[in-house]
């Protein structure tokens, strides 16, 4: 597959947490809930009533409205990251307390970074090619490639 | 909204306090800013839900807390654990799962945490007071502060709760401000003269948790409480069916001395009725089993039976006398343990089938001998939750109906 940069567009955004990161888009209109939504061993979605049940979120850019669900959210997303199975990155349109905690307790203690980004992600769809990166005055500047039509 | 902080905040959040507490203040900002806060608020206590072991992440943190020299600055009791250390061989794991359990537990007591284990801190000498600031952990305390003792919490979790404590500081958000605790959905307890049965307050509890979403529930017409207890029995079951925070019952809570302060003059954003079948259809559903199968266990004390429920049990055994050995196991805090066993009553206990458990509770590791069989139990959160966690087969009913199933050995409950 090759993605086009000059048919895709740049939005910034506000870091949860800063990083840089690069993947394939995985976008859902409906909130995940890492806790008894995904399995941190494989990075596969196991929650039954979320539409990307079966699909896996290691390496990918997760893209969804917010964060959903109890506080325990916090220890898987931390747990998938140490394990490696963790998105590279999450855009969310609303900031989400759950999902900060998770991914500033990994980089605290693992030293891996895996932003998280408050923009619009209106349009983005599964399989586009996104890129955050740190841009002026610690804004996130975010990448979108679109597939060739 | 920019989050203001104090020198003191900023002295944390750089590392001038040591590493561990620059590490919880940059956790709590993030969070703080997530939620939109403007500012922290001191805590005066807090309960953390850190000791049941998840995974590797959960025990790295507390680890790095420790070895970067953390204290909490706040008093600061600990939730249930995966191990009953006051009954060592109780809870049967492999070695290889044994040790990082065991060890969460004893790291957060390195961080200055006081060595309670329990899911009801409320029954401790740690028991906040009427409007007091604190970051609690664990639904069925945090429903319990609220809404009994007036006590102010967010619904804390996961590393934030002990981020808070390590701080002393909270975000000025949520439950920790008066306009936010109105009540915004009445519940109108349609049942005339209802006794204040346990399961009465259960049901309720199960009702009120699934109607409310994220609006605070009013109750009017609710029978006063025989104890505290009953109101511990109700939060617990809203937490469990829903995601309550806060419950306001009006002329029994403290926020809630009439239908107008509950509201703080507002009207209710919408009016629902609880029929005595809409009661009886959630108690229903929380039995997987009928009447008569046989029984392979009790088990009661979710939350932590307190001492008051000690003192109605133990006559009930002595007068009931189970021979058959089935097991009653009784989740309680170590501290309540303590005292029955100063006061000599739990003497004799064990002829009966009494198995005291301390500092974990039974649907959450492996203590009940048998799983194949059905557990009868009193509590709405054991109910819902023991399937999913521990495989077994529930019935649920008043403690009483549950010695006398020990007593014959199969499922019986009174028509009530």
């Amino acid at each position: 597959m090759i993605w086009s940069t000059d048919t895709g567009v740049e939005r910034f955004g506000t870091f949860q947490l800063a990083g840089e990161a690069e993947g394939q888009a995985l976008a859902f209109s409906q909130p995940l809930s890492f806790w008894g939504g995904v399995d941190a061993e494989t990075g596969d979605i196991i929650d039954h009533s979320h539409p990307g049940l079966g699909q896996n979120i290691a390496g990918k850019i997760l893209v969804m409205p917010s964060g959903r669900g109890s506080s325990s959210s916090s220890s898987v997303l931390a747990e998938a990251i140490r394990k490696g199975t963790a998105p590279s990155g999450i855009l969310l349109e609303r900031p989400d307390p759950i999902l900060a905690v998770g991914a500033i307790v990994a980089e605290f203690l693992y030293a891996i970074r895996m932003p998280v980004v408050v923009c619009d992600i209106a349009g983005v769809a599964s399989g586009d090619r996104i890129a955050i990166s740190l841009g002026v005055d610690g804004r996130s500047i975010v990448s979108i490639g679109r597939r060739p039509d | 909204m920019t989050l203001e902080l104090t020198a003191e905040d900023r002295s944390m959040l750089d590392g001038e306090q040591g590493p561990s507490a620059a590490a919880a203040m940059k956790i709590l900002v993030a969070f703080s800013n997530a939620v939109g806060a403007g500012s922290l608020l001191d805590i005066a206590g807090a309960h953390i839900d850190g000791c049941l072991y998840h995974g590797k992440a959960g025990l790295d943190f507390v680890e790095r807390l420790v070895e970067g020299g953390g204290r909490v600055r706040v008093p600061t009791t600990l939730n249930v654990g995966s191990f009953d250390l006051i009954h060592p061989g109780m809870v049967k794991m492999p070695a290889a799962e044994e040790a990082p359990a065991r060890r969460l537990m004893k790291a957060h007591l390195e961080l200055g945490c006081q060595a309670t284990f329990t899911c009801a801190p409320y029954q401790t000498r740690f028991r906040p007071g009427f409007g007091e600031q604190i970051a609690w952990g664990e639904s069925n305390a945090i429903v319990f502060a609220n809404s009994v003792i007036g006590a102010r919490t967010n619904r804390y979790g996961d590393f934030i709760d002990l981020c808070c404590a390590m701080t002393a500081r909270a975000p000025a958000w949520g439950l920790h401000l008066s306009e936010n605790r109105r009540g915004r959905i009445l519940f109108d307890l349609a049942v005339p003269e209802p006794e204040p049965s346990d399961s009465l307050f259960v049901g309720v509890g199960l009702f009120i948790g699934q109607a409310s979403g994220d609006r605070i529930p009013v109750i009017a017409g609710l029978p006063q409480p025989r104890d505290e207890d009953q109101l511990k029995a109700l939060g617990a079951a809203a937490a469990t069916a829903g995601a309550v925070a806060l419950f306001h019952a009006v002329g029994i809570t403290p926020e809630a001395k009439t239908l107008d302060e509950a509201f703080q003059g507002h009207a209710p954003e919408a009016s629902i009725r609880i029929s005595r079948a809409d009661i009886d259809q959630a108690l229903a559903r929380l039995s997987t089993v009928p009447d008569g199968a046989p029984l392979a266990a009790v088990s009661l004390g979710t939350p932590h039976f307190s001492h008051d429920e000690w003192m109605r049990l133990l006559p009930m055994v002595r007068e009931i006398a189970p021979a058959r050995r089935i097991p009653i196991y009784v989740n309680t805090g170590r501290a309540t343990l303590t005292r029955l066993q100063e006061e000599g009553a739990l003497a004799g206990m064990e002829g009966f089938g009494l198995i005291p458990v301390a500092d974990t509770c039974t649907y959450v590791t492996s203590i009940l001998e048998r799983l194949d069989g059905v557990v009868m139990t009193n509590s709405g959160k054991w109910a819902h939750y023991a399937p999913g966690n521990i495989g077994v087969s529930v019935a649920f009913a008043d403690m009483r109906d549950c010695i006398r199933s020990a007593a014959i050995g199969h499922v019986v409950r009174s028509a009530s």
